[in-house]
């Protein structure tokens, strides 16, 4: 399956062009040309059972340390900011990561005697790369799909827009494509060698599968400078486990059974 | 049979052309949408679904209620639906074309849609619903058109058809059950969580498809004469309110466990739907109340037996297609995503483009129902079937 899916990714350029304009037999045509199997991984990929993210919210002092990673993150993706245009489309942004309140955040937790400075504090939130992720459950193509190694990701070309996914993710981890994401982005786009997206589709945060393969860590783990870890849940000796058996930790409506990835040390 | 089309009056004519007008304005203004993305819709991050997928969810109830006169009709030989099946069944063929335009002017990639089968995937109810729905249009077009062809010979209709109409009817019950399974399996959307949605879903499709039904024989006897027959419009009123009163205790029993457990997950979509949340009103909320009204109103005439089936009963009919109409084709949508995923709201209100399409998608029901209600009809006069009440 997964190499099936790796080897399409490979001739996306081409479909996207085929699907693009329409033509469903173009594409299948250029499936066809190149041989299954030829994906191999790549040398330097880090490799995981289960990647998992541990954000440490003590940790962040200032806007400047969101502003951060926010910003590396939609840089490394060309994600648009919608919003920076007022024309009346500020509803239907994208984001793969941004910042909300504990009561947002957290929303089953109605505890009002809340210490300030959790109450205060911004949450830095974005997919939760669930185990048991109803967007992959709900979707019905089979462009939102899970990895061996944990990470949900998208095909953007397989996609069609229906939307269940949006409906069935309770984290609201995913943006819809309402306008064209080119006319908000500038010219050349922030990272040429990230695809943009076409009109139509959905998009979330990967854990930044594309970095993985190419040994380097998620751009907003990198951009937070510490503050946010990424490793393998699955190895005692990982990061992420560390930090988990030192400090108290809490994940996002965890009794919806989804079991998300990411936890934040409150 | 196709043939009887060719031979309508002048009035029918300039109603098909007034249909196929409308079809192409609205194409157009789908055109725009389909150009610059679903940008041009209300929809939003946080109401990701709107009135598309609603009119979706409201017409597969209104294809599932043909089993109301199918049913007692095959089941238990009631012999005065015979004469209105057909307009039933063709009826449902129309809702299940609407249907599925709606779903193809929901999608944000059109052009890929052929993806949901060159990549089936079982764990998706879509899937399901794509399957029942396809499978419901199929069933429909042949036993209708078989019967229909039937009924012009004068013959009785072949004995596996029998056996198709039987299929048929727990077909019906699968596709709105399948298309409230679509809702009722997501997790932390808690207007949709809910075991009883199937039921709900099934109650209101029984009571606001065989209204819409008695409501356009009532236009067609005033158009054309053909009368479906006291009797039968009886029984069908007295089928629509017992499955409007279960409609109503359904929904009650919503109530109920909501606000004594008092979750506020489970209350706040009905707070909202009702008050409006933490402060802010949407212009849902007195539609919400109309439909209470409504629902009152049509009530108190169809219950007593004496004004049941009277003078008043189009007006109560009237009511109860607009108050189940608000209820599932606006408040169940708006409902499941408000409050949103953080618990605080974003409005949603549909766009003029979005609504011009939406028409559109009627309209092409409409024509499908035009054409095959004439047919239908011709037949019924051809064969002089035309009076329900000399049916014995
Ligand atoms: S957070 Fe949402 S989008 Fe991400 S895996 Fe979980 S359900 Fe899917
Ligand atoms: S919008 Fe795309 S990813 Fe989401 S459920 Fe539909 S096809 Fe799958
Ligand atoms: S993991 Fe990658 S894709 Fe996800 S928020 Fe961080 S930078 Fe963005």
């Amino acid at each position: 399956m997964n190499k099936n899916r790796r080897s399409f990714l490979k001739v996306a350029g081409l479909s996207v062009f085929a699907l693009s304009s329409g033509a469903t037999a173009f594409s299948s045509a250029a499936q066809a040309m190149v041989s299954p199997g030829t994906y191999e991984p790549a040398p330097k990929e880090l490799k995981a059972k289960r990647w998992a993210m541990v954000i440490d919210t003590r940790t962040f002092r200032t806007a400047d340390d969101y502003k951060a990673i926010i910003e590396a993150c939609h840089a490394a993706h060309n994600v648009p900011d919608i919003r920076s245009k007022a024309d009346g489309h500020e509803d239907q942004e994208i984001k793969w990561i941004w910042t909300d309140s504990y009561k947002h955040a957290f929303p089953d937790d109605l505890n009002e005697h809340l210490a300030d400075r959790v109450k205060k504090r911004p949450f830095p939130l974005l997919c939760n790369h669930c185990t048991n992720p109803p967007c992959v459950r709900v979707c019905p193509t089979q462009a939102t799909y899970q990895l061996p190694n944990g990470i949900v990701t998208m095909d953007y070309h397989r996609c069609i827009g229906c939307r269940f996914c949006m409906a069935g993710c309770p984290y609201g981890a995913r943006s819809f494509n309402f306008v064209d994401p080119r006319g908000y982005l500038s010219d050349p786009v922030p990272n040429p060698e990230y695809p943009t997206r076409m009109i139509g589709v959905v998009e979330k945060c990967t854990f930044c599968v594309e970095r993985l393969a190419k040994g380097l860590m998620p751009a907003c783990v990198e951009a937070s400078e510490g503050r946010i870890l990424f490793g393998d849940l699955n190895d005692p000796e990982s990061t992420v486990r560390k930090a988990l058996a030192e400090n108290y930790s809490i994940r996002r409506k965890p009794n919806l059974g989804t079991q998300p990835g990411v936890y934040y040390i409150v | 049979m196709v043939e009887k089309l060719l031979e309508g009056s002048k009035r029918y004519y300039m109603w098909l052309l007034f249909l196929v007008v409308v079809i192409a304005v609205c194409f157009i203004v789908y055109l725009f949408q389909l150009f610059e993305g679903l940008g041009v819709t209300g929809m939003n991050r946080d109401v990701s679904w709107g009135l598309y997928i609603s009119q979706f969810t409201y017409l597969v109830g209104v294809a599932a209620s043909a089993v109301m006169l199918v049913l007692p009709a095959y089941f238990h030989h009631y012999k005065k639906f015979k004469i209105m099946i057909i307009f039933g069944e063709f009826m449902a063929i129309s809702a299940v074309v609407m249907c599925c335009l709606f779903i193809v002017v929901d999608l944000g990639q059109p052009q890929r849609m052929a993806n949901v089968m060159l990549h089936p995937t079982p764990n998706s109810v879509m899937f399901y619903d794509m399957i029942v729905l396809i499978g419901y249009l199929t069933l429909n077009c042949i036993i209708g058109w078989v019967t229909l062809e039937a009924e012009r010979h004068e013959t009785q209709p072949p004995k596996w058809v029998l056996y198709l109409a039987y299929l048929s009817i727990i077909w019906a019950f699968s596709i709105h059950t399948v298309t409230a399974f679509l809702y009722a399996g997501i997790p932390g959307r808690h207007y949709w969580l809910t075991a009883i949605m199937a039921a709900r879903f099934l109650s209101s499709a029984f009571c606001s498809g065989p209204a819409i039904l008695l409501l356009l024989m009532l236009l067609l006897r005033r158009l054309t004469g053909f009368n479906p027959g006291k009797e039968a419009i009886h029984t069908l009123a007295t089928i629509i309110t017992y499955a409007m009163c279960l409609n109503v205790f359904f929904y009650l029993l919503e109530v109920f466990t909501a606000f004594y457990s008092n979750i506020p997950g489970h209350y706040d979509p009905l707070v909202f739907l009702f008050t409006g949340y933490h402060g802010v009103t949407s212009w849902v909320t007195p539609c919400m109340w109309l439909a209470v009204l409504c629902t009152i109103g049509c009530l108190s005439i169809l219950i007593p037996p004496q004004t049941r089936s009277g003078k008043y009963m189009p007006y109560a009919l009237g009511m109860l297609v607009l108050a189940s109409w608000i209820d599932k084709g606006l408040g169940l949508l708006i409902g499941g995503f408000t409050p949103n995923m953080f618990e605080s709201v974003t409005l949603y209100l549909p766009t003029v483009r979005e609504l011009v399409v939406a028409v559109g998608v009627y309209a092409v029901g409409a024509l499908v129902l035009s054409l095959l209600w004439k047919i239908a009809l011709s037949v019924k006069f051809e064969t002089g079937h035309s009076d329900g009440d000399l049916v014995k």
